[in-house]
């Protein structure tokens, strides 16, 4: 089976299939395998049964020392462009393979979303994920004074990183009324000192060829905003940690239906309790499933994983049933309570058009 | 909701008091105890299984950590493997004037014992001066230092933390 993209999913994915005894061919456009967890730097929440405790970077590596290499090929610095059935056209070292398989799992994650306002396009505004790949990765800080507009994890997150990269991060502004990331992580960025302003956005950038200056004003319960509450701050840097959407392009190249949920970053592709798509052999799983956190990207991938071994006769119905039974109920833990109810509830009427469209497929 | 943890990112001593990790004030008051500052419900459960007493229960992934004060001997293994980095030690018997509050920090470069220092509370802001006492680093701890900072008693609700800030500071 060829598995498109080497983070947490896919690798969680390549474990569960290559210890079945399934031969996999782990594909990543990077150089590296980890996918988004080779720059999170910070300990992971989730279940001491699995990796909580240990820091993203970390866990990557863990994981890929956990792969069985002698059932699993790794393919890196490799694109996937072309898909016709189950046979996969990669681009490596500028030359083409034909790789034929008889499952495919698209790990490909999501990529970031970015809002408009005057002054966007100038230098200085920037993805926090990119941010993070800057300083975490190529060890590089993009400015000295910060602006992080979003309040979910990742906002906080980097914010966390960037402080401790040295920059002064000057504010993190949320337009919704309350802090869209875990409390513990706003806590820390507030103990070294970046104020939180909920209901704020961003009116204006302004600098002369890059970013010099943002100015930032409060919202009223209907998103208005409030009069002579503008504050300009001197920032050289803007960033944008306003959600992911699922990277979707290659499941729509194979041909698996797709819906829209706000809740899970845009359109993805339906899939049902196993995984599979509407696409018979072709899975998802991570990011490009709907966007939630890594603990539950390693999940997912573990059920492809599993469920494709299953359908190669890697591993008996039986015992298929109980590993999967086990993962589900992980899953439906990490989904639980305040933060993970809707994804819960998202993910579960994904399903179930997952599971009707089977059947009229049927 | 105005001074809530899901408005400011600082949790009040209202919330604090509520929730099953914080110590009794008697207790708080007495010899060294954890002091869990975990309100929200988050899956996550590290605590229960590093504390060597048994003094922290995570009933299931969801649930908040509940600190037993009585078995709680503030032995501060707990402090570095909070991935949230909320657990913070207090020593109210540490001497005559000074309480003993011990932090996680994962910034360079450290503090260096003995030295005098602004201690700063949940939203950095500088209450007082104090003494750094004990910088611990250990390979367990992963990168996460534990430092413990004697300040005047009366501080020991509002210390969480010292001066990191070496830029131009925040608005």
């Amino acid at each position: 089976m060829a598995i498109v993209g080497s983070g947490p999913a896919g690798l969680a994915a390549a474990l569960e299939a290559t210890n079945a005894g399934a031969k996999v061919l782990l594909i990543d456009e990077n150089a590296n395998v980890g996918g988004q967890l080779l720059k999170q730097t910070h300990k992971f929440f989730g279940s001491s049964k699995r990796y909580a405790g240990i820091r993203g970077i970390d866990i990557g590596n863990k994981m890929l020392q956990e792969l069985d290499k002698n059932h699993v090929e790794i393919s890196l610095t490799s694109i996937v462009f072309q898909i016709f059935g189950k046979e996969l056209l990669i681009l490596k070292n500028e030359k083409i393979q034909r790789v034929k398989t008889k499952k495919i799992i698209y790990s490909c994650g999501a990529s970031e979303k970015v809002i408009n306002f005057p002054g966007w396009t100038l230098p200085g505004v920037m993805g926090a994920g990119g941010a993070q790949t800057l300083v975490n990765v190529h060890r590089v800080s993009p400015g000295n004074r910060i602006l992080m507009i979003g309040s979910g994890n990742v906002g906080l997150v980097v914010s966390y990183q960037l402080i401790q990269a040295g920059a002064d991060v000057v504010a993190v502004i949320e337009a919704l009324p309350k802090i869209g990331g875990y409390g513990v992580h706003a806590s820390k960025i507030c103990r070294a000192g970046v104020p939180i302003l909920t209901s704020h956005k961003i009116k204006e950038a302004y600098g002369n060829g890059k970013v010099e200056a943002a100015t930032i004003v409060a919202l009223d319960k209907k998103w208005q905003p409030i009069l002579n509450t503008e504050r300009t701050l001197k920032v050289d840097v803007i960033c944008l940690a306003v959600g992911l959407k699922p990277k979707i392009e290659l499941p729509l190249m194979s041909g698996c239906k797709t819906v829209h949920s706000p809740t899970l970053g845009g359109r993805v592709p339906i899939h049902d309790e196993n995984m599979e798509t509407t696409e018979k052999g072709i899975y998802v799983a991570g990011d490009i499933a709907g966007v939630e956190e890594v603990d539950t990207a390693i999940e997912e991938g573990r059920l492809a994983g599993i469920a494709s071994a299953e359908k190669l006769g890697y591993i008996s119905e039986d015992k298929a049933k109980d590993l999967k039974i086990e993962v589900r109920k992980i899953l439906g833990d990490l989904r639980s309570g305040p933060f993970g109810e809707h994804r819960e509830r998202a993910k579960k009427q994904l399903i179930q058009i997952g599971k009707s469209s089977r059947q009229r497929l049927l | 909701m105005s001074k809530s943890l899901a408005k400011t990112g600082i949790p009040s001593i209202e919330e604090l008091e509520k929730s099953p990790g914080f110590p009794s004030k008697e207790r708080m008051m007495n010899r060294p105890v954890a002091v869990i500052e975990c309100i929200q419900k988050i899956p996550c459960d590290p605590c229960q299984l590093v504390c060597p007493f048994g003094a922290i229960k995570v009933n299931i992934l969801i649930a908040l950590p509940e600190l037993n004060e009585e078995i709680c001997t503030g032995c501060g293994s707990c402090i570095a493997y909070c991935p949230g980095l909320a657990i913070f030690v207090v020593d109210y018997t540490f001497s005559e004037d000074n309480v003993l509050i011990s932090f996680p920090y994962e910034y360079l470069p450290l503090p260096e014992v003995g030295s005098i220092v602004d201690a700063t509370d949940r939203m950095c802001k500088v209450i007082t001066k104090g003494k750094i006492v004990k910088v611990l680093e250990r390979k367990s701890f992963d990168h996460t230092a534990v430092i413990s900072i004697a300040v005047p008693k009366n501080f020991i609700y509002e210390v969480r933390g010292i001066t990191i800030s070496k830029g131009e500071g925040c608005i």
